[in-house]
């Protein structure tokens, strides 16, 4: 542990978190935090109706207004040069069509929120009022807001190119369902709506945009998971090259996945800063934040279960309308497909599966990815099934699962939808959360009169997800518009204090900690002399940021690579200065010492300023002591587990309380268990 | 118009519109930005401060209301030793906050509950006590610890 005196290795500890003094203390910078110089604000002008011809959009009174510098519409937006925001997946085999998304509406408003006009103002205050002065006629047209209401004939149309309101048509299907069907001996069905959410963030979005003229180039900070993707996005959108753009999102109050997406806004502050010539700052309102942040979920399943009569699953069929919005968001189409169908065997031996999903346009906020994105939906579906599989038999809920459970594996195992589960032992979880339940107790007991007369009841969830994402190659595949390897950069200073510079971006999860947990864990340092930075794209390597569970599982392994060739550089530079040959030089608890005779050696911190100074070096060796990586998994993540609530119910009001509540979840070695923990709390209880 | 706000015990004067919010004041005029906007109406309890010892949510409050009053924000609060309040030092030790955006609010409400429960508050106290206070990340229970270990620091110190 170097000079240090610490007994336990950082790897596996619970570290404080570093992130938590700036935190608890008020210091943080977060977006709207920020005062620049000139700084002007923007507020947005939004349809007050779900669907709308715009008529006319009347903005001089507001712009007449005292201290408003300027009010603009989409055409002013298109003819700047902004064009439509692009959806970023494009699903193959699915017939998915793309209709155009101004970032200000142009003829048309297709949902509650959607944007008309924004204006420009010295003061938010200023700009709010302003706001209320633009005069917008509407002729309101008739709107859908149920997916599957939005396919029925006549449903108004929300896009020319969309007919029956369509956004696409994917299915997944593997082994012989119909087969699966006819042999049953029993069969149910459900119709499961999973209800359209708003994913809430504390924080709502901000945008605040710096616009150069001299230099022609932006920085934008804003609420972003991954400001790498913003940069490219809005590179294709605004005509600003890439490289004249700096996005930056170091301090975000929480995200859940609705901090994914490009959203009009970040162009709207970059038009707005060109237009004005000043810094230009948007702060969303929770209001705002309800209706043109992205919404979760909102699927409705139509499923049937074909079992045999000891409660094996034969097959599982479903047609699931996924209620896109009004517009497709960045990830969205991948939602209620890849992160959704593919999971649908969960941690069953499920033979055959078929699953229709029809993507919809309706007159409502755009959906995208919500925490979980698409597997809880899918996780959900499954288990209801089981449990009306059990039901019809007369089996016990726990009994149909024990039948059903994938043995356990090491080596993969492939399910019907097509994806190969990495390692998995179900069994076990299954059986602790059971007996952490006293399930066995509580079945017995069932149907006894409660002294309280009230009722309880048990409920099991099992699953298994698809986590760590993912191959960049299936990415590609799925019609991802990105890789979706990581990047990390470490980067010892010539005092053998350590920067790392990742291309994830944490927002609370903190991996500010536990990334530093393992630079000094692998280079034998101090916790303390390790800072990690993210989120600033002039700072840190190309990724493509926080979200589908992969910061720590695949940004991790670009840090493990990068460490790697640290070790294997000061490998080189230790053997030079111990007169040794490289291949007798071991690197151990922070020395790099000579195999056999630890006293002989070099700590990291003397070979890293060994190399900056570079006085005393091999040849054939470059100066400096950092590295860069990049980590591409083979494939993603399957964690999995066991959840059991225990509910009870008050059948003379009619009040639910949740009494018990277990998770079991396999999360393989912890790198600080404090942090882990701290994520489950989070993830049951949201 | 004219206030004047003691905040954190430094006394300032402003000129401001009659409509200003407390929070607005307290973040634009003065730059102390550590206190958050949540939700604009009062429900999650980001800008909770104190206005003469209470805990407020203040943006819905307006600057002119705390005229001539005491303010304390996130960053007023103090203790002993290394400057951390215990509450403050609390959440980092139980791991009370990830985002850290309810955290100040969430603080400064607790420092109140503390302040008005003589010993250690129960579980349900604590949840009772900060049902003004919303939270995303942490799913409350390292904030009810939290809570519960500084008053029990604060008894044994």
């Amino acid at each position: 542990m170097g000079e240090g005196t610490a007994t336990t290795r950082p790897f596996g500890s619970s570290v404080k978190r570093v992130e938590d003094p700036k935190l608890i203390t008020g210091q943080v910078q977060y977006v709207d935090d920020l005062v620049l110089p000139g700084m002007a604000h923007m507020a947005v002008v939004r349809s007050p109706h779900a669907h709308a011809r715009i008529e006319g959009v009347e903005t001089g009174d507001a712009a007449s207004m005292p201290g408003v510098l300027g009010v603009f519409t989409g055409p002013d937006l298109a003819d700047a040069g902004f064009g439509p925001i692009p959806c970023a997946w494009n699903l193959p085999d699915a017939e998915l069509v793309m209709p155009e998304h101004p970032p200000v509406a142009i003829d048309r408003v297709r949902y509650v929120g959607d944007a008309v006009a924004i204006v420009v103002a010295e003061t938010a205050y200023g700009a709010r009022d302003a706001a209320e002065a633009v005069e917008v006629r509407y002729e309101e047209l008739p709107a859908v807001t149920g997916a599957r209401d939005a396919l029925a004939d006549g449903a108004p149309r929300l896009h020319e190119d969309a007919p029956g309101n369509r956004a696409f048509h994917w299915t997944v299907s593997g082994g012989d369902v119909d087969a699966a069907f006819e042999q049953a001996e029993v069969v149910v069905r459900d119709e499961i709506v999973n209800q359209r959410l708003v994913p809430s963030a504390m924080e709502p979005r901000r945008a605040l945009a710096r616009w150069n003229a001299a230099e022609e180039d932006v920085t934008l900070w804003v609420t972003s998971q991954n400001p790498h993707i913003a940069r490219f996005l809005l590179s294709l959108d605004t005509g600003i090259p890439e490289h004249r753009i700096r996005v930056i999102s170091t301090d975000i109050g929480g995200g859940f996945g609705s901090k994914i997406p490009h959203y009009p806004e970040d162009s709207m502050v970059i038009f707005a800063s060109q237009a004005v010539g000043r810094p230009v700052k948007w702060t969303e309102s929770r209001s705002e934040n309800c209706q043109a942040t992205i919404h979760g979920r909102d699927q409705l399943q139509e499923v049937e279960m074909a079992a045999a009569s000891d409660g094996r699953i034969l097959g599982l069929r479903a047609t699931t309308h996924a209620n896109m919005g009004a517009y497709l968001s960045t990830a969205a189409p991948g939602v209620p497909t890849i992160l959704h169908g593919l999971m649908l065997s969960n941690c069953y031996d499920i033979p055959a599966v078929h699953e229709d999903v029809i993507g919809v346009f309706t007159n409502t906020t755009p959906t995208d990815a919500y925490r979980g994105a698409g597997r809880p939906e899918a996780i959900f579906l499954v288990e209801r099934m089981v449990d009306l599989v059990a039901r019809e038999l007369g089996m016990d809920p726990a009994d149909v699962r024990r039948e059903n459970l994938i043995p356990p594996f090491e080596d993969g195992h492939d399910v019907a939808t097509g994806i190969t589960y990495d390692t998995g032992n179900y069994g076990p979880a299954f059986e602790r959360a059971l007996e952490m339940a006293d399930y066995d107790e509580f079945r017995r007991a069932r149907g006894e009169e409660s002294e309280d007369g009230k009722l309880r009841g048990i409920g099991l969830s099992s699953y298994v997800e698809i986590c760590g994402l993912g191959p960049s190659e299936v990415a590609g595949a799925v019609g991802f518009g990105g890789g979706l390897w990581e990047s990390a950069i470490v980067r010892f200073h010539p005092s053998g204090k350590v920067n790392v510079f990742v291309g994830v971006n944490p927002h609370g999860q903190g991996e500010e900690t536990t990334f530093a947990q393992i630079v000094a864990d692998e280079m034998g340092i101090p916790v303390e002399d390790v800072e990690v930075k993210h989120g600033d794209t002039d700072e840190t390597p190309m990724g493509w940021g926080t979200y589908g569970s992969r910061t720590t599982a695949v940004g991790g392994g670009a840090l493990m690579g990068a460490l790697g060739k640290l070790k294997e550089k000061g490998k080189k530079v230790a053997a030079h200065l111990l007169e040794a040959s490289e291949e007798d030089v071991v690197f151990e608890d922070g020395r790099f010492h000579v195999r056999g005779a630890p006293d002989v050696g070099k700590s990291v911190q003397e070979v890293a300023l060994a190399a900056y100074t570079a006085w005393d070096y091999p040849d054939d060796l470059e100066p400096g002591f950092e590295a860069s990586a990049f980590f591409d998994p083979s494939n993603f993540v399957y964690p999995f587990g066991t959840h059991i609530a225990v509910v009870e119910v008050d059948p003379e009001t009619g009040e639910i309380a949740l009494e018990r509540y277990i998770a079991v979840d396999d999360v393989g070695p912890q790198i600080n268990p404090m942090i882990v923990e701290g994520q489950v709390h989070g993830g049951v209880v949201q | 118009m004219k206030v004047t706000l003691t905040v954190n015990g430094s006394t300032h004067t402003r000129d401001v519109e009659p409509r200003t919010l407390l929070v607005d004041f307290l973040r634009d005029e003065l730059g102390l930005t550590g206190t958050n906007v949540g939700c604009d109406t009062t429900q999650c309890g980001a800008c909770t401060v104190h206005l003469d010892g209470r805990a407020v949510k203040c943006c819905t409050l307006l600057a002119v209301q705390a005229d001539g009053r005491e303010v304390t924000t996130i960053e007023g609060l103090t203790g002993d030793g290394d400057g951390l309040h215990p509450l403050q030092a609390a959440f980092r030790d139980e791991h009370g906050l990830q985002c850290g955006y309810c955290t100040p609010g969430m603080i400064m409400a607790a420092v109140e509950l503390l302040e008005r429960h003589d010993g250690v508050p129960s579980e349900r106290e604590v949840r009772h006590g900060l049902d003004g206070n919303l939270c995303r990340c942490t799913g409350y229970e390292n904030i009810v610890d939290a809570v519960r270990a500084a008053a029990a620091e604060t008894q044994s110190g």
